[in-house]
This record gives C-alpha cells, sequence and structure tokens, in this order.
C-alpha cells in the first residue's frame, strides 16, 4: 500500500488540460495540410505521381483530399515548390465529407456543433460503441489512449460503452471489410435514435491504404450516415479529441 | 538428410530457377524429417504455376543462422496432409486448401482460415467454401451440465473483431474454438503486380502496431531484389525504431494485464508510459506509429544529434517511470497471484504448434530473430534473449518486462553513438524471376515476408506470416481446463493482432 502511494506521488498528476491549453506536438507532426497550388509551374504533377491513394488532385485546382489522405508525406516530399506542406495544425475533423478537400485560397470548414435539440440529449454525456471494421489497430490505439489518465476522455462526458444499447453513436475504424459489413450494420440498428456516426480515420472514410480492394467498402460513407470525419492514418488523439469537443460545442 | 533445401540467409534474394523442385512425396517427406530434426516453419503457401500449384516451404534450422527453402507441384489437386505428424503445420495447410481449392487429404481440421474467396482454384475442385464468416461446424462437446460461450465478433472494448467459442463444464474451459476473417482485407492480392505506390502504405498497416517489423521486412525484400546496400547510419535507426515499437507495445500489454486483475496504478501508469514511448516515436517521424519511418533503401528522416540526445534523456525518464510501476505489481502478491499458474502453456506445446516471440519464450523455448538470423544492425549488436520457463500469464508478462529492460539499454547505447553518413540510398528495380526472403523479430515474434517476382521484376506473390499466425493456437491451448473468467487475462497476455492473422 505505502509503495502504491509512494509510486502515485512519484509518477505525479498527468492530466493535460487541453483545450485550455495546447497539447505539445512533436516538430516533424503532420497535420493540416498547407496548399498553394499558385506555386505549381504548368505540367507538373509530382505531386499527384507520389501518392499512394489518389487524395491529390490538379482539376481544377491543386488540392489534397484529407478524407484519403495519409499524411505519409510523399507529395511534399515530391514537390520541387513546396506547394503542399503539413502544418502543425491538428484540427481536422469535419462533418461534411467535401469540407476536407483542402484547396488553396478556402476557408476552413472545421466540425461544427451539434444542432440545439441533439446538443441538448448529448451535450453532458454521450456514449459511444466503436465496431473495428478492417483498420490495422493504430486508428483504435489512439482512440483508446482518450480514456488513459492523460486525456481523461471521461472528464468530458463522453465515453466508450459495451453494448450498443447503451450508446449514443457508432464509431467506426477500418474500411469495412465485408466480412464485418453486416456485423456493423447490425450494431448500428441496435443503437436507439437519435444516433451519430463518427468515422475515424482514412480507413474509415475512404478505404485509406486499402482503396479499391475487392474485400473492403472504402469507408463507412456508402452505408451509414456520417455526423464526423476524423481524417488521419492514424487520427493524433488530440485532433479526435478536437473533433468531438466541437460537436459538443465545447471548443470554437 | 535436409541437403535438399537451399541455403540462405535472412535478407537476401536467389533466382527461383535456384529453388530446389521436388517430387511431391520427397517433398513431404523432407519437410517432416527436417521439423523432426528440430527445425521450425517460417512459411508454408501456395503460388499457381499455369493450371497447377506450387508449393514453397521455408524452414529455419535449430543452428547456424541460415533459413532452407524447397518446392514442390502438387499433382491432382490433392496431397496428404502433414499435420498430424507436424501440428505446427496446421494453419498453414488450411489456409492453402482455402486459397486454392486442393485438398489435403487426412487433415484432422479442415476448416476456413479467414473466409476469403479463393485467390485461384487449381483444379475445379468443389472448393467453394462457405465465404460468410464464423459459419462453420465448431468443435463441440456434449454431456450433462456442458455449455457453449459464443463471444464477437464485435467485443465489449474498442477492440478488432473475431469469434470465440468456449465448451465448457461450469466455469472449467474444456476447448475453445477461435475463427478469425473478419479483419480480411485482401492484402496479399493487392500485392501481386507490385511494387505498386501504395504497397509501403499497406505493409504499414498489415498490422498497425508492428509498422517498423512489418515495414522493415518489406524493406529487407525489397533491398534484397534491387542489390542495394543500406547504409550504417539507417540500420541503427531502424534498431532505435524497432526496439522502441517493442516498447510501447509492451508497455501496454504489461498495463493491460494489470488492469485485468484489477490492479489500478500499474494499470493507469503504464497506459501514460506506453504513450511516452510513441511520442518518442513521433520525434523521429512526426507519426506515433513510425509511418513514413522506414523505407526501402533506408529510413526517411534522419536524427539531428540534438534529437538524439533528446531521445536518450526521455529513454531515461520512462525507464524510471516504467521500473517504478511495473515493480509495483512485482511486489504485491494479490496481483502476482492471479498472474501465476493461470494460462499455462508447456514447452512442448510451444514446440509442436511453432510459437514465436514472447509468447514462445515464456515457455522456455528459446528463440529470437535478432539473434539466431541476425539483420541489420542486430548484426552488430545483440540483444540478450530473455526466457522463463513456466509459460503461464505470469510468464509472458514477466518476459515482456525482462526484454522492455534490454531494449532500453539498447537505445541508450545506439543513440549514444549513430554511425555518421546518409540515411537513404537509392533503390533501383527488382531482379527478374528472384525470391527474396526477409523475417524481424516484431515486438510480437516473427514476422516473414518472401516475395517472388515475375520476368518484369513485379511481384507474382507476396507471402507475409504474422507472429499471430503461429500463436492463436497457443492462445487456445492456454485456455484449457482454465476458468471462462480467466479469458480476458490470458487473451491480453498473448495480445495477438487479429488483421495481422486476416491480412
Ligand atoms: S501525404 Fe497524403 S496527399 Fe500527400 S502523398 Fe501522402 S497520402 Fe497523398
Ligand atoms: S486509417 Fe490508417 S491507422 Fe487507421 S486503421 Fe486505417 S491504416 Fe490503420
Amino acid at each position: 500500500m505505502i509503495e502504491a502511494i509512494v509510486a502515485r506521488i512519484k509518477q505525479g498528476h498527468r492530466t493535460m488540460r487541453f483545450p485550455k491549453e495546447p497539447v505539445p506536438l512533436p516538430e516533424r507532426f503532420r497535420g493540416y495540410p498547407v496548399v498553394k497550388g499558385s506555386a505549381c509551374p504548368p505540367d507538373c504533377r509530382a505531386c499527384v505521381d507520389a501518392c499512394p491513394t489518389g487524395a491529390v488532385t490538379l482539376e481544377p485546382a491543386l488540392s489534397v483530399d484529407m478524407g484519403k489522405c495519409l499524411f505519409c508525406p510523399s507529395c511534399s516530399r515530391a514537390c520541387p515548390h513546396g506547394a503542399i506542406e503539413f502544418s502543425k495544425d491538428w484540427r481536422l475533423a469535419a462533418n461534411r465529407r467535401e469540407d476536407l478537400v483542402v484547396t488553396e485560397g478556402d476557408e476552413r470548414r472545421l466540425a461544427q456543433a451539434l444542432e440545439k435539440k441533439m446538443l441538448s440529449l448529448f451535450g453532458r454525456s454521450l456514449k459511444f460503441r466503436s465496431v473495428v471494421a478492417g483498420s490495422c489497430n493504430a486508428c483504435d490505439a489512439d482512440t483508446n489512449v482518450l480514456s488513459t489518465i492523460g486525456w481523461d476522455l471521461g472528464r468530458f462526458g463522453i465515453q466508450f460503452v459495451a453494448s450498443p444499447r447503451h450508446a449514443d453513436g457508432l464509431w467506426v475504424t477500418g474500411p469495412v471489410t465485408e466480412h464485418m459489413r453486416e456485423a456493423l450494420l447490425l450494431t448500428y440498428e441496435a443503437i436507439p435514435a437519435p444516433k451519430l456516426v463518427v468515422a475515424n480515420g482514412a480507413c474509415a472514410i475512404n478505404g485509406g491504404p486499402f482503396i479499391g480492394s475487392p474485400e473492403a467498402h472504402d469507408g463507412v460513407g456508402d452505408l451509414l450516415p456520417v455526423d464526423l470525419y476524423i481524417p488521419g492514418c492514424p487520427p493524433h488523439p488530440v485532433t479526435i479529441l478536437d473533433g468531438l469537443l466541437r460537436l459538443l460545442d465545447k471548443v470554437k | 538428410m535436409t541437403n535438399d533445401f537451399y541455403r540462405l540467409y535472412n535478407g537476401s534474394a536467389i533466382q527461383r530457377c535456384n529453388i530446389p523442385s521436388l517430387d511431391q512425396d520427397e517433398f513431404l517427406q523432407k519437410v517432416l524429417d527436417a521439423v523432426d530434426s528440430g527445425w521450425r516453419v517460417c512459411s508454408y503457401f501456395g503460388v499457381p504455376a499455369g493450371r497447377e500449384l506450387e508449393l514453397y516451404a521455408l524452414l529455419a534450422p535449430k543452428a547456424g543462422g541460415q533459413l532452407g527453402i524447397a518446392s514442390t507441384k502438387v499433382s491432382g489437386g490433392r496431397l496428404p496432409s502433414l499435420t498430424p505428424f507436424c501440428p505446427q503445420l496446421h494453419l498453414f495447410e488450411r489456409e492453402i486448401a482455402e486459397q486454392y481449392g486442393v485438398v489435403f487429404e487426412n487433415h484432422p481440421w479442415g476448416k476456413p482460415v479467414r473466409f476469403q474467396k479463393a485467390l485461384r482454384l487449381v483444379e475445379e475442385s468443389e472448393a467453394s467454401l462457405p465465404a460468410l464468416p464464423g459459419v462453420m461446424d465448431f468443435y463441440q462437446v456434449q454431456g450433462d451440465e456442458i455449455h457453449e460461450v459464443a463471444v464477437g465478433p464485435v467485443h465489449a472494448g474498442i477492440i478488432e473483431p473475431g469469434h470465440f467459442r468456449f465448451q465448457c463444464y461450469g466455469e472449467k474451459v474444456l476447448h475453445l474454438e477461435i475463427a478469425l476473417g473478419y479483419q480480411h482485407r485482401g492484402l496479399e492480392e493487392m500485392l501481386i503486380g507490385g511494387p505498386h505506390r501504395v504497397t509501403l502504405n499497406q505493409m504499414e498497416t498489415v498490422a498497425g502496431d508492428t509498422t517498423v517489423g512489418h515495414t522493415v521486412a518489406y524493406a529487407m525484400v525489397v533491398e534484397a531484389l534491387a542489390a542495394v546496400a543500406v547504409p550504417a547510419r539507417a540500420h541503427a535507426l531502424r534498431g532505435v525504431a524497432m526496439e522502441l515499437e517493442r516498447l510501447a507495445n509492451h508497455t501496454g500489454d504489461l498495463g493491460a494485464i494489470s488492469g485485468d486483475v484489477g490492479f489500478l496504478p500499474t494499470a493507469s501508469f503504464c497506459g501514460r508510459i506506453r504513450g511516452d514511448f510513441l511520442n518518442m516515436t513521433a520525434e523521429l517521424c512526426g507519426s506515433r506509429f513510425s509511418r513514413g519511418l522506414i523505407v526501402p533503401g533506408g529510413v526517411g528522416f534522419d536524427c539531428t544529434p540534438l534529437q538524439a540526445d533528446a531521445l536518450r534523456n526521455r529513454v531515461a525518464a520512462a525507464r524510471r517511470d516504467l521500473s517504478n510501476a511495473t515493480e509495483l505489481m512485482w511486489h504485491t502478491p494479490s496481483a502476482l497471484g492471479r498472474l501465476e499458474g493461470t494460462g499455462r502453456v508447456s514447452e512442448q506445446t510451444a514446440l509442436d504448434l511453432g510459437l514465436v516471440g514472447p509468447a514462445a519464450r515464456a515457455c522456455g523455448v528459446n528463440r529470437d530473430v535478432r539473434r539466431d538470423h541476425p539483420f541489420g544492425i542486430y548484426s552488430l549488436t545483440q540483444i540478450p534473449v530473455e526466457t522463463l520457463k513456466t509459460g503461464d500469464v505470469f510468464a509472458r508478462a514477466m518476459v515482456r518486462w525482462l526484454e522492455a529492460e534490454k531494449s532500453l539499454d539498447y537505445l541508450d547505447e545506439q543513440l549514444k553513438q549513430l554511425p555518421a553518413g546518409n540515411v537513404e540510398v537509392e533503390v533501383g528495380t527488382l531482379a527478374c524471376n528472384h525470391m527474396a526472403i526477409a523475417l524481424t523479430e516484431g515486438w510480437r515474434g516473427e514476422v516473414c515476408h518472401v516475395a517472388l517476382t515475375d520476368e518484369r521484376g513485379r511481384f507474382s506473390r507476396y507471402k507475409i506470416v504474422d507472429p499471430s499466425f503461429h500463436n492463436w493456437s497457443g492462445l487456445a491451448m492456454a485456455l484449457r481446463n482454465e476458468q471462462i473468467s480467466d479469458f480476458p487475462l490470458c487473451n491480453k497476455s498473448f495480445n495477438l493482432s487479429y488483421c495481422g492473422f486476416d491480412l
């Protein structure tokens, strides 16, 4: 007992103060892409040719689709003109699929808060049931992290629960393998309405590295209505938390 | 006796025509003989050749550091199963049967592995296997007071899907059968014709928690096929990434095991310390899961002297926290009481099933690719291999801690003396009609990649064996005669990959 108390003192208090204070991010962290199509000389398509998932397009203007992006970062390495660079901005989540496409001069379209009625239902207690549907597990690991003492997700009233009957929303990771499709849809059905769907990670949004696989569905978008898209491969825990807090109107 | 296998070293490539092609009976006999004399099966897979199927066996002798490979052609779509004599082949044979519609006669357990569509049918057999995952006959026990428990595919936590079928007598588990396949993404199929632009990213996500283990193996295969030498500095940084990955996962597991016996201090401390290791990885490459770090030809990011020093300090701090957190558990009799004697796997069972990694070492099986088939930096400096004898949850936890200690030493040593020079070399085209092999010691155990190229230097077959493929049956054995309530604990102590198995 004494030993446990001494250890407790040694290990200290570690719950971070986010969102009041920022989370320290590593120097090489890759967040929101800074896209400068105006820097591109005509006929250059180095970034498009380098991108593994087809996230970069030139028509009508240079843009990066964060829904497909793995933040790998082959495109910025391939570009000699600095037309695509990744900033340290962790805020990536959006409500609409098209809001994930980044083009020069576009306004930021971050995730918006739920409408009033939903907010009064979920604002102080939001429970998710997670379904892993072909994920490599990294997305899940960094979701699980949120429940550790450092992040302490519970202080925002958000929790992951064991039964869909206790849940307010479905949390999807993975490209949705054909073998998980039915289990995913049944779990969704078992959640009482009104309910939310979160697509966490490139796989769940658009197939991720498994985009185009004959054994998977390129994400959950064609199967269920998605309320929150969280880009990344995997999304950093702070990206996930930021998305959730925006949904609940706890950060602006 | 085993001279019919072509001998080669880890991370090398040979011309396909040099792989001995034996007559079917001879091949099967040689494989059996080799296993009888202590060789181990690293990989066993099929490759379509016209209307026929070739089988390749990659085996590891007990000592000497080499590997042996041989092949045969299956005639008539049927061949005798070796499983009754060599249990470590049971899943490999089931996999080949499922992928190519061949029949292994007298296989005692001929069931689907991942419920995947056949990659290609060799003969027109009735191999239209059920495509619905989990739909098959499970092993059943009958009698008074016998009951069956079915769990999954969707489990309680945020965890990958699988289906477990327990045959119980009261609380006691007589048998556990594990049905996987839910995570099947069709990876090996997508690799054919590669390397494609997305191949490296797919290798990073074979199992997301083993990004380094798998990408280093992939890089080694490509480098062997392109005949390029990786700079020493890149090798050292790969080693650093490899050990950081091991530390993060071992720490996470120690915490999870502690949590599962209800001992929360260690659980909550380790949950955070695991994050410290992930964040150190992110210092190297911007990603907590080493994405973008390992590339064929070297590493994608260099480490500045300043970063190396900072990392060493962080490693030292994490060591203090981790020893403090785990010692608590080792000093708490009530926690140890739950770990000791639970979920035992005997050394013989481990050998028979071909277990790898900490799960094997906890049963006294002394195998570790870093020492037995050294690659990269491990050819120069070795990490001591830790084994325990008892094969229980305690041993699997303790082996993790002992390994973590060694990894911490290693990191400190490597970061002090990173070799000078560049970190990446250009990789040209791949050799045509070659085969390359690579083994690495991922944190779960042996990762094995084999690539075969066609006449254009593209992959005509790429076979991956994740350590979980060897180890899932170990978990099933660990549960025998245990209380069903001990399943989560046993499961956690193995912590196997679903997607790495299902690919
Ligand atoms: S960082 Fe994103 S957009 Fe750029 S190459 Fe990688 S996946 Fe494509
Ligand atoms: S998005 Fe990336 S990290 Fe997440 S499950 Fe898919 S491959 Fe893994």
